[in-house]
């Protein structure tokens, strides 16, 4: 028999590995930083976890799926499911309080909230990940990566990236 | 939804699906030969997002005519031949000069906003939650080439020269992109996609304006291309002997 409080382990885990699964593109965020894991379902051995995608067509995502079916396998459970929700779409205000204090520290600056209306205000300035100024432009709406704005910061003289608002 | 609806919606997604994916190819075709570095990063992610948004399409027609959302896509995109495809010719032209790139996405574009929002209402729940999902991300793609084509237009003599063909040239292509398709009506009954008319409306009482605006003719008449979703041009086959050139090498079911 399964008890209740086995069951609590068996996801305490699962959560903690969904937790150590980084971003290939912007590793210092795990799933569960970025907000992206909506569900995760546990019947016996059976998992399955319910992400949602951030960009479209973000590489990242396959890996970070694959991750998942690896990393809980290897926790042992024999049959594990990712599934896809699309409703409600992923938005960057889904990134944690952690995801933010990390973004800055990576370098990247994060976006601003509320998203819709920061999205429509991509020219507004963003603070500077290096040194906190404000006087900073934005260069491209485009980036990197599908995530990410290129920024100019006036004070410190340096270009930064910026987490794109969706 | 019976039979009959199910597959007039996996028609209709499937056109989706292919506008993007074959405007995503062209789109990449300027990785590495943009005029500015600016504009190489700009376009390499639009083409990476239109190829995000044409696999949330694919993965709905996988669903809508029962087949495996994971594999499904890939077949689409490597194993069909040309007079399958159900995109618009005018996603399939060649990528031209720049002025004809950005006005084709911005055509693209602006048609796509005011369809996604429709389609945001859809009552299909799994429809209107793509529709939604693209929304977040297209806005970023109309904003760019909307600011381009003022650019253009309202720049040099040479530019403005440009976009005015670009326009003489893409404008015959219009009617099909925003034409009704053969599927609509029942699913317009239905409330699953908006009327064409009601798009186009709206879609010619923003763009007409902006294309305007930025010094260009509307041209007031043109003669229709003869080409459609079912009967596509040359550029087609051109475009999927590249797209598909390593996939027709493996003809059994790699997994790519």
């Amino acid at each position: 028999m399964v008890t209740a409080s086995a069951v609590d382990a068996n996801l305490d885990r699962i959560w903690h590995v969904l937790n150590e699964i980084q971003d290939p593109e912007i590793p210092v965020l795990s799933l569960v930083d970025l907000g992206i894991v909506r569900g995760v379902d546990l019947q016996g051995d059976s998992v399955t976890v319910r992400l949602a995608p951030t960009f479209a067509g973000c590489p990242a995502l396959h890996v970070m799926q694959q991750a998942v079916r690896d990393r809980l396998h290897g926790l042992g459970f024999a049959d594990v499911k990712v599934e896809t929700v699309l409703d409600p779409p992923w938005t960057t205000d889904d990134l944690s309080p952690t995801a933010r204090e990390k973004l800055r520290g990576f370098g990247l600056a994060p976006p601003r909230r509320p998203a819709a209306e920061a999205a429509l205000r991509l020219e507004d300035p963003v603070a500077c990940p290096h040194c906190g100024s404000l006087e900073t432009d934005l260069r491209n709406a485009f980036g990197s990566t599908a995530c990410r704005t290129i920024r100019y910061c006036r004070s410190c003289r340096q270009p930064f990236e910026g987490f794109k608002p969706i | 939804m019976n039979d009959e609806m199910r597959r007039a919606a996996a028609a209709y997604v499937l056109s989706l699906g292919d506008d993007e994916m074959i405007l995503s190819h062209r789109d990449s075709e300027w990785t590495g030969h943009a005029p500015i570095l600016e504009e190489d990063i700009a376009f390499a992610n639009i083409a990476l997002d239109e190829m995000g948004h044409a696999l949330l399409w694919y993965r709905l027609h996988a669903e809508l005519v029962g087949e495996d959302p994971e594999a499904h896509p890939d077949r689409l995109v490597y194993r069909r031949k040309a007079a399958e495809f159900r995109n618009t010719p005018l996603v399939e032209g060649p990528k031209g000069d720049w002025a004809r790139s950005i006005l084709r996405q911005f055509l693209f574009d602006s048609a796509e906003l005011v369809r996604l929002a429709e389609l945001s209402r859809s009552a299909h729940a799994p429809l209107a939650a793509v529709a939604r999902k693209i929304l977040t991300e297209e806005r970023y793609h109309d904003r760019h080439t909307r600011a381009w084509v003022r650019r253009l237009g309202l720049g040099t003599d040479e530019s403005r020269r440009r976009m005015q063909r670009a326009l003489e040239e893409l404008w015959p292509l219009v009617p099909d992109l925003m034409g009704q398709r053969p599927e609509e009506a029942l699913l317009v009954a239905a409330g699953i996609c908006p009327p064409a008319d009601v798009v186009q409306e709206s879609w010619e009482a923003d763009v007409i304006p902006t294309v305007q605006a930025a010094g260009l003719r509307v041209p007031t008449e043109s003669v229709p291309s003869g080409f459609n979703r079912f009967h596509h041009t040359p550029d087609l086959d051109e475009l999927l002997a590249e797209l598909q050139s390593v996939a027709r090498l493996e003809p059994s079911e790699a997994v790519w």
